[in-house]
């Protein structure tokens, strides 16, 4: 900083990889001029695992847990994205009674990736008690993936080709009761947050990303919605029959914080909708299709990306005809998301760096894989 | 008797309550905020967690005191020491209740009755921030520096709503002593309704309360004004650096903030130890129904089949019989002069309490700038306009 009266130097701050709002192990260098945020730099591949290597020595039906674990706290969401993709490679198609259920139980989890990122939302902002409600909302629906399949996190909730499991005793009525006990909930929170005159004002206009940038980006999800582009994969390029339910993509025009918080909302809403369409009709049949013991697709590749509750989840897999993959390649949103995060927080405050990383919703885990 | 004694006697009773009412604070806000979050708070140590203020205090003087590197020393250790310092001296000028004789002793329920008592309030807390600034700025980290940078501005741009709101009843009372403003808000309008000074006439002094309480808020940095420790923005703040009794002396420090400014709001518009309405319509009764109430409560619990919680078949009845006895002792025409001023001092301060817990279940935080800009150009101009308006109806008048 030349040509001024005081001779000023930026303060480098190291925020992460342990902070408490960085939402795990992201490390960002932050420039700082005072409060003021005059550049960022994220660092990267604290949680490195190497999940694509890994992809290339497992069987394809080996592999599927491990995807689970890369967004984890939107397991089943990375599971159906997977198994769609093998799916493809193999040509075959689950069983009308299998995506339907796919449906009910992605669309619960994307209301249980939400509540996370409200709930820690909040706290980033300094609301600490709707933490604790949208944890109990959330904990009703990992009870239903824990009765469904015995795991509450990391799931592994479908198989190659449909289900592994038929659905249990009462679980149509526990999904409908969810719904029911939800949307109260929901207007809830609002309550709490959306007409709150100190929320309003420390999401509004903080890292507002137009629709251009998204473009540039390759910004998607929330993010892409909240800067007024109606794209979502569920209607784009409709995946597991979301063709069949009436829902819709709600968008908002300024693309800043609080936006997102909006969308979130919303988003919660049009899945309870998808929920109550789904479980009032599945069909009866098998929930397996018909495949190999030992998979072993075709030489080819496949590109197969479905919405998960962070943005459009792709995967790229090339076979060489072997049981295993020859390459799988992961398109993580919350990776390509982060990106962004310069763009959105230069020129901001301290405070406003920390709600920019917690509006993203990154889950560090897909970040680095 | 001896003035140094009666002193020492009142000084050694008013420290021993206000630092454990400091310790229980800890777990009343625990306790409270658990609640509000859809959890039960402290519940291992002790019967539902009271005796949690004395295993922190062990664990906290049993831990190792760190002093990084390359921090200044002396400024390092002083910055605790200063802050619990500033936030207990301030207690001496409250008086907790009126001229009373016990056991054939005139005095009066408070420590020391300044003459400019309100004014001292204002020395000390404004000297109550260099404890943070300098703790902030001697811990050698960027954290720490940014919270007392961030409490230094804060703090000082709060104080001026602050002693703009506590100069308007002054207008009203026409004193500088608490003891004084407290007297000067006896008395009940049309026989019922308390001549406090939220209450009072000219201008009822409502608003005067509310800008008080707000700045009190960031004068205590509680949310939704806590941006010297900022936890999701600055880690801890001003205290990152510091662990054990340190840690702990910031700690205690802030909650005896917090008790004395509420403490200080209800001597100036709440009356003091007056009750809320008149003694002839028996408000001298309120206590013991309370606390007799809540022992028949619990005993009547007690009584119950009480099968998840194993502690309370022990706790209840003991708990119980206690409140009873002390329903009891408001009934002791010898005691009652003492206590019942105390039960009412006490009830409004624990409400102003309760409101600070209540306010951080609840709300989000400011940013540095909306924080300033709120203290400038809304809270500054309207405690300006009311101490206008009191000024001129009191002069009118």
């Amino acid at each position: 900083m030349s040509g001024t009266f005081l001779d000023s130097t930026e303060l480098v701050l190291n925020m992460g990889p342990q902070h408490p709002s960085t939402h795990g192990v992201l490390r960002v260098i932050v420039k700082l001029d005072g409060e003021k945020v005059t550049g960022t730099e994220c660092v990267i591949g604290y949680l490195h695992r190497g999940v694509e290597k890994i992809g290339e020595n497992r069987t394809y039906a080996m592999f599927a847990p491990y995807v689970d674990r890369m967004d984890y706290v939107a397991a089943v969401s990375n599971g159906l994205g997977y198994c769609l993709a093998v799916e493809k490679l193999l040509n075959v198609e689950a069983p009308p009674r299998a995506q339907v259920v796919r449906v009910i139980l992605t669309e619960l989890n994307r209301i249980a990736s939400h509540l996370l990122w409200l709930g820690t939302h909040a706290l980033d902002i300094g609301a600490i008690t709707p933490l604790f409600y949208c944890m109990r909302e959330r904990e009703a629906t990992l009870n239903i993936f824990e009765k469904y399949c015995g795991a509450r996190l990391t799931t592994h909730a479908f198989r190659i080709g449909g289900l592994q499991y038929e659905t249990y005793e009462g679980f149509e009525q526990e999904c409908l009761a969810f719904c029911d006990m939800f949307l109260p909930k929901c207007d809830e929170y609002e309550e709490l947050l959306t007409g709150n005159r100190i929320w309003v004002q420390r999401l509004r206009n903080v890292g507002v990303l137009n629709a251009e940038d998204c473009k540039a980006y390759g910004v998607t999800g929330p993010l892409l919605r909240a800067a007024g582009v109606k794209w979502d994969l569920r209607k784009a390029q409709p995946y597991s029959g979301y063709d069949k339910y009436d829902f819709e993509i709600p968008t908002c025009e300024n693309g800043d914080s609080f936006d997102r918080y909006i969308i979130r909302m919303r988003e919660m809403r049009q899945s309870v909708r998808i929920i109550r369409q789904a479980v009032a009709d599945i069909p009866a049949g098998p929930i397996m299709a018909k495949v190999p013991k030992v998979i072993k697709p075709p030489v080819g590749e496949v590109y197969v990306s479905i919405e998960a509750p962070k943005g459009e989840l792709g995967y790229y897999i090339v076979s060489d005809g072997s049981t295993q993959p020859y390459r799988v390649r992961v398109r993580p949103p919350s990776f390509v998301n982060l990106q962004s995060l310069d763009k959105m927080a230069r020129g901001s405050l301290v405070a406003d760096l920390v709600a920019v990383i917690g509006t993203i919703d990154i889950v560090l885990g897909e970040v680095d894989r | 008797m001896n003035f140094y004694v009666l002193s020492l006697i009142k000084a050694a009773l008013v420290a021993v309550v206000l630092l454990t009412l400091c310790a229980y604070l800890v777990w009343i806000e625990r306790k409270v905020l658990g609640h509000i979050q859809l959890r039960p708070g402290p519940y291992r140590v002790g019967p539902h967690g009271l005796l949690q203020p004395l295993s922190d205090l062990i664990k906290l003087l049993t831990k190792e005191g760190v002093i990084p590197a390359n921090v200044n020393t002396f400024l390092y250790l002083l910055a605790p020491f200063l802050a619990v310092l500033l936030a207990l001296t301030s207690i001496v000028v409250i008086p907790f209740g009126p001229e009373v004789e016990v056991f054939g002793v005139r005095t009066n329920l408070g420590l020391t009755d300044l003459d400019i008592g309100i004014l001292f309030i204002l020395a000390i807390s404004s000297l109550g921030v260099y404890g943070i600034a300098i703790g902030g700025w001697a811990s050698n980290n960027k954290y720490s520096l940014l919270g007392g940078l961030r409490s230094s501005a804060q703090m000082i741009s709060y104080e001026l709503p602050l002693a703009l709101a506590i100069a308007a009843p002054l207008l009203i009372v026409n004193s500088l002593s608490f003891r004084e403003m407290v007297m000067g808000q006896q008395g009940y309008w049309f026989g019922i309704l308390p001549k406090w000074n939220i209450f009072a006439a000219p201008f009822p002094q409502i608003f005067s309360f509310l800008i008080f309480l707000i700045a009190a808020f960031a004068e205590t940095n509680r949310i939704p004004f806590d941006l010297p420790e900022a936890e999701s923005e600055l880690v801890a703040g001003f205290h990152t650096e510091y662990s054990s009794m340190m840690f702990a002396a910031f700690f205690m420090a802030e909650y005896a903030n917090i008790a004395t400014i509420c403490f200080v709001a209800t001597s100036l518009f709440l009356g003091g130890w007056t009750p809320l309405w008149p003694a002839q319509y028996g408000s001298d009764f309120v206590p013991p129904i309370l606390l007799g109430g809540a022992g028949l409560m619990l005993l009547y619990h007690a009584s119950q089949a009480l099968r998840t919680r194993k502690w309370d078949r022990y706790s209840f009845p003991v708990l119980g019989v206690v409140f009873l006895g002390l329903a009891a002792l408001f009934l002791v025409p010898a005691l009652k002069p003492v206590l019942v001023p105390l039960f009412w001092f006490a009830a409004k301060s624990g409400i102003l309490i309760f409101t600070f817990v209540w306010i951080r279940g609840t709300l989000p935080r400011f940013r540095y700038d909306q924080l300033m800009r709120f203290a400038w150009t809304f809270l500054f101009p309207i405690s300006v306009v009311n101490l206008l308006i009191t000024g001129l109806l009191v002069a009118l008048t």
